[in-house]
Order: structure tokens, then C-alpha cells, then sequence
């Protein structure tokens, strides 16, 4: 099934984030990622929710999305051309044996090394999926003893008229 | 003017042109009940439970077409809404709740009596509110009815903390226009999909109208009338589209779906095109989906987007209000004059397979009966509403509607015990036609409270019990798909229903005489200052038939004998 990019635009009031979870939970949609948070204008708030169904699925997600009085607006990104990003964070096993193997792999996906601890490193990474599946990959031969990924934000490349 | 919160929410309901609300007082909705003692515009009817309050604002919206209201306080008192407010929902069903809350300052810390009200009724509402701020109670309520009346109505609750009800501010009376940037009413509609339409109607040979609860809400029966007449096109109605088309109408084809008529059925079964109008292709109608309407290309006409295509793939969807877009078909339609041989087929149909019953070998009294003795004697014209189960099949199938509005009964959720304060919602909305709720023993003894508040008011609703002393629908399913196991749906031990209206104040009658069961209608029919219950002893095992069994094609019915 393929994968959608939901681009959300919803009221920034208490309770939102709730109500678009509960549609999802209610109609039985399975959520791969989602984030919220601000936008330009203070008083509308974005999500971005990653969802996979086939056509039909995609036309209901999104039409019974609109019935909910705080979303302003949807669009379907999948098929624009857009900049995606998902931070990730990896704590991993890094004993002095493999220590600078794992410095080098952190450098080809240009992340970075945020905690030393006696055994361990902290590695930060952004960039889309891919990549980060691709990084946490690379450095699971080495023992992934903590993980968490912020999910996907998306914005439309250029300028639409 | 310096007014509080609860005077604001009042004069904002008056403004809205409540006239009547439902309710039931506790702590945290004091300042309300305070508010309403002060002033005579809006009459407060006392229910004597939340779910008699919220049913009876069902009742009230679902007879008028306006606004249904009804008040509970906080905690266990909002909680008892929940089963009303599910089945406005699943029946499109404009009211708003009210609920007392716990004052800001507890939210969130358990409080005596406090529940997370908007959080619990969020799948079951088209929207909620938590008002925070006295400043916020005008523009709030003008939203909630809004949003309830509009598009596809549907049930809102607004959350009235104490304090945010008691605070009195400088009112000032909201601007005109009403803004929400994520909710739009739905104006006007596809112009080129309507042609795609009516060159699909022009052509059809054997079309049927499938028309539900969006023609009844929509106001737009007289519109369906003047579609199937111009075209001659057979109308087959849902249990929510009842009244919608006159039943004695010559291209009536009644009820369709698990019991309704085999004519129906077999025509939607048969048919080249298939003009739903107003529905939504709900499992009790279309038996197994892929099998509904094989032949058919598909009209779909529908206020909500979300319905299009959900169950049934569709044609040609018309997204919008439902009688402006059959005013603008029928503008197009070329009448036809002479019947065709679908007709011929159809009448066929009616002759061989007409809704009948047979008599009672126990010498009960026919269920069937009663309720065609209630259709004749009203000549359809009574408002009737339904509790769930045997009680409410028969009577969709056996009394003749001819009205929109006068058939009110819990489609989508069926909820047991919905019937009565119904219909004392009704009775308010119309005080000078007769109402009468059709029950069984079981669903009457769901809410059977009521009766105090309909004493009370001197609303004289009839209440005619089916009593074959068990859970009937359930009974049957026991008898035809789990072999007759009546795991706990005999229920012979109940009250003395005559004894129990007496003791309430209201008139009790029992009638296990066939022969009596006119007179005893019609007795009934003269009370004017007291609800009357008239407790019919039918056959104890009838069941409804033509029957679907679940999940079956519907062309393929059971029959009793």
C-alpha cells in the first residue's frame, strides 16, 4: 500500500490534536508518523501525518478529516514536489574498539555526536526517511540501545499559484 | 448590560428561538436552573432522567426540524446523555446538550462529580465545546446551532463550567456573521453531474428511487414526489426515509433492506438505475453489499462528501442540499405518461408477495394488528414513534405514512427505551396531534420513569405495548439462527402495566381480546388530559418477517408461514 504525506492545517486550540487521533482511531486508519506543531501564524497549527491506504482509503481519510470543524485545510503532498525531514536520535553501543568506525559512519550522513557516555554515544541525524532508515541500518550491527524519531515534517518546494 | 453567564447562555438560546428544553438540575448546572427560574420565555420540561431529556430533545427536533435542546449538570448527569446524543448522531439528528461542569479551577483534579464530557462524547458529536470564558458563551452557542442545523445536522455539546456560568460581564451582543474557518455550509452543487443525472433518468428502464433520512431532513419529499411522478419511477423508502414518500402512493414500494417488503427488494434487485437518495447504503439496507443493486449504475445525491463511495461505488454523486438538487432535476426530467413493463413486473411482485401475517393459533393477539388499527383508525396521520426491536419493524411495515416527520424511531443506533420520551418530545413540539409511541415490554421498561414527566405536563401520548413478554427481536434470532436457545429474552416476569400507569397517575388498559383492541384505540384516542398505557397481549413467538437473514443477499428473503 503506498504511503501519503498529509499536510494539515487545523485551529491551535486545546483538544485538535485529539479529535484528528480519535478519527484515525475510530475509522480504523493506521498512522505511520505524525507531527504537529506551529506554523507562521499563531493561531493555526500544522500536522503532518504519514498514513498508508490505497485511493479509496486516501478519499475518506481525507473527506472525513474535513468534517472536523477545526481543520481549515488538507492537502495530499505525495505527489507534489516537497522537502521532507525526521530528526532522529540513536544511542548506541560504542565501546574504544569501534568508537571511530561508528565516528565515520556518523560523518557519512552528516549527523552529529551529542553525548559521550563510558560505553556509549548519542548520535543526532536529520534528513528524509530514507536516509534515516539508512543510518539506523548502519548502525545497528554496533547494538541500538535507545531510538526515537520525531516522525515527518513536509513543506511544498517553490512557490504555488 | 451587565449580565452572567447563565442569563447570556438563556438569552442566546431565545435568540436561537428555543422555546422548549429538556432537562434535569443538579450542582454544577445551578447557576442555569437559577437563570431559567428568573425568566418565563423558555419552557423547562423536568425528564426524570438525562436519557428521557436528550431522547425527548431527539423527539422534539426530529417531529419540528428545529434544534432539539436538552440540559443535564456535570459528571453522572452528562454521562446519561451519552446514549442520546450517539443516536443523533447516527441519525443526523440536530440537538444541543448542555452539560454543568465542575468549576475552571477543578477541571482535571476529579472533582465530586466531574467527567471529561467533551472528551467521551468526541467520536459521537459533529462538534463539543468547553466554554473557558464568559466572554466566550455568545459566539459558542451561536456555533453550536450552527453547526447542528447545518449540512449534515448532527448532535453538539457545549460544557458549561460553574464559574464560567456564574461570572457576570458586560454583554455585548455578538457580530452577525458567523465565522468558522474550518466549517463552510454547503451552497449549491454540481450543475454538469446533475445533467450526467438526468440523462441517466431519461434513459433508465427500470429505475427505483432508494430515498432515506436526508429527504426528510432536507425538507425535500415534495421534490422526491414530483421526481417519481414526472418519471414514474417506483420508491422504495429506509427505515429513517419513512414519511418521506406517501406510502399509499401508487409507485410505493415501502420499506426495503433485512424486513422490508419483497417487492422492494426484488425491484432493487432487478433495477437498471438506482437513484439513492439521502442514504448511505447501511448493512440492515443493502444485505450483502456486492450483491445490492447488481445491474445498476448508481445516483448518489448526498449532503455529506464522506458518504459518496464509502459502501458502493457510485456513478454519478451529487454532493449538496438534497432538495435543491432533485428541484433542478426535475426542472430537466421529460415526463412520462404510460406505465412500462417494469411497472407490470412490479405489480407482479405486489400481488405475489404483498405484507401480510397470519393469525395466531394461541389465540394471542397478531401484533400486525394492532398496529394496522392504530394506521386506520389515525389515518396515518398520528406522529409515531418507536421503541427498537419487533415493535418498530411491524410498525414500519404495517402503518401507512404518509408524512414526513411522523415516523420517528432510532435508525442507526437503535436504542431501546428511545420511543416514549420521544414522543413527550413531540407531543411539545405538537401539542394538538395525537402521538403515540409503539413498544415492546422490553424497551418500554427502559425508560418507563418517563411517565412522571408526561403525568406531569398532562401530555396525552398513548403508549401502545406490544406484550409478548420477551425481548422479541432478540427471541427471534435465538429461534432462527442459534437454535432456539432463549438465552435470557424471557422476560413474563414483569410489572402490571395497568397498576403501573395507575400508579403514576396515567390511564392503563390491558386488551387480550382481538376483539377489543378498536375500541380500546379509540378510547384511547378520547383521553386528553393523561398519557394512557394500553397493554396489548400479542402472540408471544410472531416474528417479523419478510426477513435477510445477516449478512445475505437481499433478494434472498425468509417467510413465515
Amino acid at each position: 500500500m503506498k504511503k501519503h504525506t498529509l499536510s494539515v492545517t487545523v485551529e491551535n486550540r486545546p483538544g485538535v490534536l485529539t479529535r484528528v487521533v480519535t478519527l484515525f482511531r475510530r475509522r480504523a486508519y493506521n498512522i505511520d508518523s505524525l507531527t504537529v506543531g506551529a506554523t507562521e501564524d499563531s493561531s493555526v497549527s500544522r500536522i503532518t501525518i504519514v498514513v498508508s491506504g490505497d485511493d479509496k482509503v486516501m478519499e475518506q481519510v481525507t473527506k472525513q478529516l474535513y468534517k472536523l470543524v477545526d481543520v481549515i485545510k488538507i492537502v495530499d503532498i505525495t505527489e507534489e514536489r516537497f522537502v521532507d525531514r525526521e530528526l532522529v536520535l540513536i544511542k548506541v553501543k560504542a565501546d574504544n574498539n569501534v568508537r571511530a568506525e561508528i565516528v565515520q559512519i556518523v560523518d557519512i550522513f552528516r549527523g552529529r555526536i551529542v553525548d559521550i557516555g563510558p560505553n556509549t554515544l548519542i548520535i543526532e541525524a536529520t534528513g528524509d526517511s530514507g536516509k534515516i532508515d539508512a543510518i539506523e541500518d548502519s548502525l545497528r550491527p554496533f547494538g541500538i540501545l535507545e531510538l526515537v524519531r520525531t516522525g515527518k515534517v513536509a513543506m511544498v518546494r517553490g512557490c504555488k499559484q | 448590560m451587565i449580565l452572567k453567564g447563565a442569563e447570556i447562555l438563556l438569552k442566546c438560546l431565545e435568540e436561537e428561538g428555543v422555546d422548549t428544553v429538556f432537562g434535569y438540575p443538579g450542582g454544577q448546572i445551578l447557576p442555569v436552573y437559577d437563570a431559567l427560574y428568573q425568566q418565563t420565555k423558555i419552557k423547562h420540561i423536568l425528564t426524570r432522567h438525562e436519557q428521557g431529556a436528550v431522547h425527548a430533545a431527539e423527539g422534539y427536533a426530529r417531529a419540528s426540524g428545529r434544534v432539539g435542546v436538552c440540559i443535564s449538570t456535570s459528571g453522572p448527569g452528562a454521562t446519561n446523555l451519552v446514549t442520546g446524543i450517539a443516536d443523533a448522531y447516527m441519525d443526523s439528528i440536530p440537538i444541543v446538550a448542555l452539560t454543568g461542569q465542575v468549576g475552571t479551577s477543578l477541571i482535571g483534579r476529579d472533582a465530586f462529580q466531574e467527567a471529561d464530557i467533551t472528551g467521551i462524547t468526541l467520536p459521537i458529536t459533529k462538534h463539543n465545546y468547553l466554554i473557558e470564558r464568559t466572554e466566550d458563551v455568545a459566539r459558542i452557542v451561536r456555533e453550536a446551532f450552527y453547526i447542528a442545523r447545518t449540512n449534515r445536522p448532527g448532535p453538539v455539546v457545549i460544557d458549561l463550567p460553574k464559574d464560567v456560568m456564574e461570572k457576570a460581564i458586560e454583554y455585548q451582543a455578538p457580530s452577525e456573521d458567523i465565522n468558522i474557518r474550518g466549517y463552510r455550509v454547503m451552497n449549491g452543487f454540481n450543475a454538469g453531474q446533475v445533467i450526467s443525472a438526468v440523462d441517466l433518468i431519461n434513459k433508465a428502464e427500470r429505475p427505483v428511487i432508494y430515498a432515506g433520512g436526508g429527504v426528510i431532513s432536507s425538507e425535500a419529499s415534495l421534490a422526491l414526489r414530483e421526481l417519481a411522478e414526472t418519471r414514474k419511477i417506483p420508491v422504495t423508502t429506509t427505515l429513517m426515509g419513512m414519511g418521506g414518500f406517501p406510502s399509499d402512493n401508487y409507485l410505493s414500494l415501502g420499506m426495503l433492506g433485512m424486513h422490508g417488503t419483497r417487492y422492494a427488494n426484488y425491484a432493487i434487485g432487478e433495477c437498471d438505475l438506482l437513484i439513492a437518495v439521502g442514504v448511505r447504503f447501511d448493512d440492515r439496507v443493502t444485505g450483502k453489499i456486492d450483491t445490492f443493486a447488481p445491474h445498476a449504475r448508481v445516483i448518489h445525491i448526498d449532503i455529506d462528501a464522506a458518504e459518496i463511495g464509502k459502501n458502493v461505488a457510485v456513478n454519478v454523486p451529487i454532493v449538496g442540499q438534497v432538495r435543491e438538487i432533485l428541484e433542478a432535476i426535475n426542472k430537466r426530467l421529460e415526463p412520462v405518461e404510460a406505465m412500462s413493463e417494469w411497472h407490470t413486473t412490479i405489480d407482479r411482485w405486489k400481488e405475489e408477495f404483498p405484507m401480510r401475517y397470519g393469525a395466531t393459533c394461541s389465540g394471542r393477539i397478531p401484533p400486525q394488528h394492532i398496529i394496522e388499527k392504530v394506521s386506520d383508525l389515525t389515518r396515518g396521520e398520528a406522529i409515531i414513534t418507536t421503541e427498537v426491536g419487533q415493535n418498530q419493524m411491524w410498525t414500519a411495515q404495517f402503518y401507512q405514512f404518509k408524512h414526513p416527520r411522523t415516523f420517528i424511531s432510532s435508525g442507526g443506533l437503535g436504542t431501546m427505551g428511545f420511543g416514549f420520551p420521544a414522543a413527550i418530545g413531540a407531543k411539545m413540539a405538537f401539542p394538538d396531534r395525537p402521538v403515540i409511541d409503539i413498544a415492546g415490554d422490553g424497551s418500554i421498561q427502559m425508560n418507563i420513569q418517563e411517565l412522571g414527566t408526561a403525568v406531569q405536563y398532562k401530555l396525552p401520548i398513548i403508549i401502545c405495548i406490544l406484550n409478548n413478554h420477551f425481548l422479541g427481536m432478540v427471541r427471534q434470532w435465538q429461534s432462527l439462527f442459534y437454535e432456539g436457545r432463549y438465552s435470557f429474552t424471557d422476560i413474563s416476569h414483569q410489572p402490571d402495566f395497568v397498576k403501573l400507569a395507575e400508579a403514576y397517575g396515567a390511564y392503563g388498559r390491558r386488551i387480550k381480546d382481538i376483539n377489543e383492541v378498536d375500541e380500546a384505540l379509540r378510547e384511547a384516542l378520547t383521553i386528553t388530559d393523561r398519557p394512557v398505557i394500553l397493554d396489548f397481549w400479542v402472540e408471544r413467538e410472531a416474528n417479523v418477517y419478510p426477513m435477510v437473514p445477516p449478512g445475505g443477499s437481499i433478494i434472498n428473503m425468509l417467510e413465515g408461514d
